[in-house]
């Protein structure tokens, strides 16, 4: 039997606290599994610094890509033998389904803003590079590593199979907010995942969803939206985010100018000189970035080491709504007193803006920049989803954005009671 | 103060106005594949490069007063078009950020459809392959928009072009 075809001789299951279980029956399925670039999924956490916020939400893109996997799975078992389905693509969608965050390094986000990286590269290096992960795909057939790596890049021609992994509803979501209500313990991010498995089918460009389901839909579109606000872009979450942006660029700036580190920054030279193979990003995950972490709260320098002591033992910068309009006089006057008083503004006094973490709002896409979610009315035309739902037309109107100016409240109030610096930095930042 | 956002703005502040949010999409990104050093982060999408980013960060600008958005209605669909405020250009004139000269490349891109720059936007995503490979790529993610190979010949030309201007 060819390997594609070839299946385990029993079900394998993973007890999963969403899903309940997770069902393997392909060998490559299972195989790619126990890779070392899969199993290092592990060690990065799915939602980065919110576990200072939430102490639950520890869950790994282990957990996630599993949980993807197997929405994935679910869908196309409903899908079969329906129009517009070719079930030649099943082992596609699956292995880009499980492989579609494998290239996620350390708190993503900040290390893919400080060092101008993209995981979405290492992705592509990973499923196409000299891997374990590129040898498992490969005995599929030769090209079929570039197809999982079309699909997960987006540009793989059936824009349907894309659409299961990456679209504005799809397996990719479904799980996270599902997982991430669960881990960080808030009730929000539920929605009825059955009942929309059920009403999506396939059309030849993308999932659409029988407008029956459209209810359904709706709570996963309101999910979405608390969820970003109540725990994604939490200003806690924000603050260890933002401490984390500065550890890095301090760590840079140092070695950029010499320093010498008392302990050698070995596993973040190539991210510091700007060249990172595939190997050194590999072997940077989150227990070995907190290591350092906690041994640079050591270093002679007083701001790194600052920094680093106050992300270990969540020590945060304290924040104020701040809007960059109507308080820029106010920013430029506390950016030269934070100088006078000796706080380097530039690590100590942060603008944070809801942009700063893209979170993808429902879009209904009026004009065609992304493709909205389509409802298969009973006449058999498609209609986009705000325009049939209020609920939905309402909260993909205006939207709401959010800045928030972060700083170490306690470096001010160390300065002395009758020191005019201090003064009018309190009047500042809270009269 | 905010770098990222002011990039942008000296973007509108050059095209004096934007019309259409994919012609903006696509704008920003012919010029970061010239080297313009925006930030905002691209994934591919159903129509070319995009980024939530920037749509994002423009809904800040426009939230704070810094640009407007006016919906207009054509025949069958709305477009919104977009200029900096005079506090845009207060909060401009406070800004220290710097961007090379654009405004020649977005005279040119201004002039083009936003279908003709999807068809460029689509091509540079794939600037990592050879010419040809990266028409094959065209052809297979842009089936629907039946580009021809004289869509093709003048994206190649305006691509040349817009590296070359300054």
């Amino acid at each position: 039997m060819h390997y594609k075809d070839e299946q385990l001789n029993e079900e394998k299951v993973f007890k999963d606290p969403v899903h309940r279980y997770v069902h393997v029956k392909d060998q490559v399925i299972w195989d790619l599994i126990g890779a070392p670039e899969f199993q290092r999924l592990r060690r990065i956490k799915q939602l980065g610094t919110s576990y200072v916020t939430f102490h639950g939400a520890e869950h790994s893109r282990f957990n996630h890509s599993l949980g993807v996997y197997e929405i994935v799975r679910r869908i196309i078992a409903n899908f079969e033998g329906r129009p517009d389905w070719n079930q030649e693509e099943r082992l596609l969608c699956l292995c880009a389904a499980l492989l579609h965050d494998l290239g996620h390094g350390p708190f993503s986000h900040s290390f893919e803003k400080v060092f101008k990286l993209d995981h979405e590269d290492f992705t592509r290096e990973i499923v196409l590079g000299d891997t374990h992960i590129n040898q498992i795909l490969a005995r599929v057939s030769a090209d079929f590593p570039q197809k999982v790596a079309d699909v997960i890049n987006k540009t793989y021609q059936d824009k349907l199979v894309v659409s299961l992994i990456s679209s504005q509803i799809d397996a990719d979501r479904m799980d996270y907010l599902q997982r991430d209500a669960y881990f960080t313990g808030v009730s929000y991010g539920h929605f009825d995942m059955e009942r929309i498995l059920r009403v999506m089918r396939p059309t030849e460009d993308q999932v659409v969803v029988k407008e029956s389901g459209m209810h359904a839909v709706e709570d996963y579109i309101m999910s979405r939206y608390q969820m970003y606000w109540q725990v994604y872009f939490h200003p806690v979450t924000r603050s260890a985010e933002v401490i984390l942006s500065k550890i890095l660029h301090r760590a840079k700036y140092l070695f950029d100018n010499n320093y010498q580190f008392a302990l050698q920054p070995t596993h973040f030279l190539s991210f510091f000189e700007g060249e990172v193979s595939l190997s050194d990003y590999l072997r940077l995950d989150e227990p070995v970035v907190l290591y350092y972490f906690q041994m640079w709260a050591d270093e002679e320098d007083p701001i790194l080491s600052d920094l680093c002591e106050r992300f270990s033992n969540r020590h945060l910068f304290k924040y104020i709504e701040f809007n960059p309009n109507l308080q820029m006089k106010e920013w430029m006057e506390l950016y030269r007193l934070f100088s006078d008083a000796g706080i380097d503004p530039e690590y100590y006094l942060v603008i944070d803006s809801s942009s700063d973490l893209p979170y993808d709002f429902y879009r209904p896409g009026e004009e065609g920049e992304r493709l909205p979610i389509h409802l298969l009315m009973p006449g058999g035309d498609l209609r986009e989803l705000s325009r049939q739902s209020d609920i939905v037309e309402a909260i993909s109107g205006k939207k709401r954005t959010d800045h928030k100016l972060y700083f170490p409240l306690d470096f001010v109030e160390a300065l002395p009671d009758d020191s005019d610096l201090k003064k009018k930095m309190l009047t500042i930042l809270f009269d | 103060m905010l770098t990222n956002h002011a990039k942008i703005m000296k973007f509108f502040k050059a095209s004096e106005e934007v019309v259409g949010r994919k012609k903006l999409q696509k704008m920003i990104y012919i010029l970061k594949k010239c080297g313009v050093p925006f930030e905002e982060k691209y994934e591919f999408h159903f129509y070319g490069p995009y980024s939530e980013e920037l749509t994002l960060r423009v809904e800040e600008l426009c939230n704070l007063g810094f640009i407007s958005e006016v919906k207009e209605k054509e025949k069958n669909y709305y477009q919104y078009r977009y200029q900096v405020t005079e506090q845009g250009e207060e909060f401009l004139q406070h800004s220290i950020v710097e961007l090379p000269v654009i405004d020649e490349r977005i005279k040119v891109m201004k002039e083009r459809s936003s279908r003709f720059l999807e068809l460029v936007s689509t091509m540079l995503y794939f600037d990592h392959l050879s010419k040809q490979e990266v028409e094959e790529k065209v052809q297979i993610v842009k089936k629907k928009q039946n580009y021809t190979e004289q869509d093709m010949k003048e994206a190649w030309a305006f691509i040349e072009e817009c590296k070359q201007k300054q």
